[in-house]
């Protein structure tokens, strides 16, 4: 053992790194602040780690070649030894890393850790989540699939509105007129450079300020932050309630990131990697693009804002969220930091958590597609056909050859773009039934042009027969006033 | 040397050296922003559009919109399949023609022909057109995109070369929207 000694002796005679990591390791930390809370930071660093080293293992195989990427994925899937455990550890780790990354900023702003003097660890922070997405983006590219393919051109789409730089900006992104090989040589240097690079950049700039200015103590009701007294406060509470950061507080640390890989393990195992989907053809365009889980949100509010509404919350309101997270330690960077006493800002937490978490849930079953395939392939249920006359039949028939089905369910299936039709005859009248099928309206295309008279007939005949057993139609009572008893029964 | 208004040597060499570093990083510059710009700047004066045939007048039976696909004109060795696009070709009658482009003018998803009720689908957010390309409904603020197209010696011919983008170049995009707001 005594040559272990001096070869440790041999390197730190040069290197002189064995007082400060002591210091650092040693450093006192509130011994409240050794609690399963304060676990999220180190573990996205970890689950951070574990991105380097699997992304460098596909690096080794992985062709950034449009026309060879899809395929170098597929032979990492199948041909390499555990290359679709690597690939699927790599992407799950991804949705953890944004998981993680997000609860830790959760707790980091109840817990009040924002505020003096720890303003400049927050805004680091803001920039690692926003280089986090940027990742889980760039990754999503990289995965040159047909999902890769059309998120691209949603991506152009967007970025085209901005104003007179517009274009330029899309040229740029995608570096030439379409999206083609370059596009994907420079997310690949996005992807695998230059975010990695600043991340790894931030987060040593984080850490650091984290050591520097010590952990955020554990918030108490009342405990005020004052600009003036705060450092000798905190000296004074490590001092008389501190214990060594290590061991006192990492073994959580070490616990929580250690279940936190093995659960990134376990997803990888059951559920597998993610795609790649079909190739990135842009001749094939039966597809129904989606981006991955944590931009599901973002589809969802894109499908929903009225078209006026869009191009300005998409072009305004990310600069305004981002302006608002990099201001927020300046705009409270004093007083209370317990959530006990924050009100506000466990409502923004919970507002915003509600509207992500309900637009991620629209967006998995996208209720504002057409259903491409419902009018050819969902027949229309047979409670609506029996017992019923030619003409009605004859009014299904054209409800599904035209397409109708795409967006409007009966019994259950069919498209939820518009409204459900099980019960529709009782909404509306004959005559409002003409009308809205030939001149449409309410976010519904006009079909006259495409219904002969006939079809009309039929179809409005058919969609006359469509309420709830013993709940009769609609009617226009004047209707019946003016033709007599005779009117318009059946 | 103890006299506050001189420059000592060291420090005049140090000053220099910051300056010839500014002007060595400066001219630089040129040639590295010139480099990442040049996406951009090779395709200001639409030098990426060129006109691509898409075939002949009869492949396109009048009255009906076919799917079409052409070869990108501008293609660089490492592009694959991405350079093969499709369009939607619609002959109204004789040597009368509209081509649009599959991509929604909401944010370019692929839209889908369907001839039996005369509507273009998009399957992301919903958007709808009708067989003019015009909008029927969801969030699209416009109609299609439209490519440019002649026909010369029987064959279809379209001036394309960019990917439709709402905000794109006008060049490329034909008619301006008719609810333009």
């Amino acid at each position: 053992m005594r040559w272990l000694a001096q070869l440790g002796d041999w390197f730190e005679r040069r290197l002189q790194i064995a007082a400060p990591i002591r210091e650092a390791a040693g450093h006192p930390v509130p011994r409240n602040t050794a609690s399963w809370w304060y676990v999220f930071g180190s573990a996205a660093l970890v689950v951070f780690m574990l991105q380097l080293v699997t992304g460098i293992l596909l690096a080794l195989i992985y062709v950034p070649s449009a026309g060879e990427a899809w395929s170098s994925l597929h032979s990492i899937n199948n041909d390499v030894t555990l290359g679709w455990f690597i690939r699927a550890l790599h992407g799950w780790g991804s949705n953890f890393m944004v998981a993680i990354v997000l609860i830790h900023m959760v707790q980091v702003f109840l817990f009040g850790a924002y505020k003096f003097p720890r303003e400049l660890t927050w805004i680091v922070g803001v920039f690692l989540l926003l280089m986090t997405l940027g990742m889980a983006f760039s990754g999503q590219v990289l995965r040159f699939d047909q999902d890769a393919y059309w998120g691209l051109g949603i991506g152009a789409s967007i970025a085209s509105r901005v104003p007179i730089i517009g274009p330029a900006i899309v040229k740029l992104m995608l570096g030439g007129p379409i999206i083609a090989g370059a596009t994907l040589s420079r997310f690949f240097a996005l992807h695998v450079f230059i975010i990695p690079g600043m991340l790894i950049g931030f987060v040593c700039l984080h850490l650091l300020m984290v050591l520097k200015l010590g952990i955020n103590e554990w918030p108490m009701p009342g405990r005020i932050v004052k600009r003036a007294t705060y450092e000798a406060e905190y000296h004074e509470l490590t001092k008389k309630d501190g214990a060594p950061f290590v061991p006192y507080a990492i073994w959580k640390d070490m616990f929580f990131a250690a279940f936190v890989l093995l659960a990134v393990a376990a997803c990888a195992i059951y559920f597998g990697p993610f795609g790649p989907t079909g190739q990135p053809d842009p001749t094939i365009i039966q597809t129904a693009p989606k981006p991955d889980y944590f931009f599901l949100w973002l589809y969802a509010v894109l499908s929903l804002l009225p078209p006026s509404l869009e191009t300005p919350a998409l072009l305004i309101g990310p600069v305004l969220v981002i302006i608002a997270l990099l201001l927020l330690p300046f705009l409270s960077g004093e007083g209370e930091k317990s959530w006990r006493r924050r009100p506000i800002a466990v409502l923004t937490v919970l507002l915003l958590a509600i509207m992500l978490g309900t637009f991620t849930r629209l967006a998995q079953s996208a209720p504002w597609s057409p259903h491409m395939n419902a009018w050819s392939g969902e027949p229309v249920p047979d409670k609506y056909l029996h017992g019923t006359t030619a003409l009605e039949r004859q009014g299904a028939l054209v409800f599904q050859v035209k397409q109708c089905r795409n967006c409007h369910s009966l019994g259950d299936t069919g498209g939820q773009r518009g409204p459900s039709l099980d019960s529709v005859a009782v909404r509306l009248t004959q005559d409002q039934l003409i009308r809205q099928v030939i001149q449409g309206g309410g976010n519904m295309p006009a079909y006259g042009k495409n219904l002969s008279p006939a079809e009309t007939t039929a179809l409005v005949t058919f969609l006359e027969t469509l309420h709830p057993a013993g709940q009769s139609p609609a009617r226009d009572a004047a209707r019946d006033f003016v033709l007599g008893q005779s009117g318009n029964q059946h | 040397m103890s006299n506050e208004n001189t420059i000592s040597r060291r420090s005049l060499f140090m000053k220099l050296g910051i300056l010839f570093n500014g002007l060595v990083a400066t001219a630089l510059a040129v040639p590295i922003v010139r480099f990442l710009l040049s996406s951009v700047t090779r395709g200001r004066a639409s030098a990426y559009l060129s006109w691509v045939p898409l075939g002949s007048v009869s492949d396109f039976p009048e009255g009906e919109t076919r799917l079409a696909t052409f070869r990108n004109p501008y293609v660089m060795p490492t592009d694959g399949k991405t350079v093969d696009t499709a369009c939607w070709v619609r002959r109204i009658e004789g040597e009368q023609f509209q081509v649009f482009a599959v991509n929604c003018a909401h944010l370019g998803c692929p839209v889908r022909w369907f001839p039996q009720s005369g509507l273009f689908m998009c399957p992301c957010h919903g958007g709808a057109y009708y067989r003019d390309g015009s909008r029927a409904s969801g969030p699209p603020e416009r109609g299609l995109f439209e490519y440019p197209h002649k026909v010369e010696n029987g064959l279809v011919t379209i001036q394309a070369g960019e990917l439709p983008t709402p905000g794109g170049s006008a060049a490329l995009l034909g008619k301006k929207p008719p609810c333009a707001g």
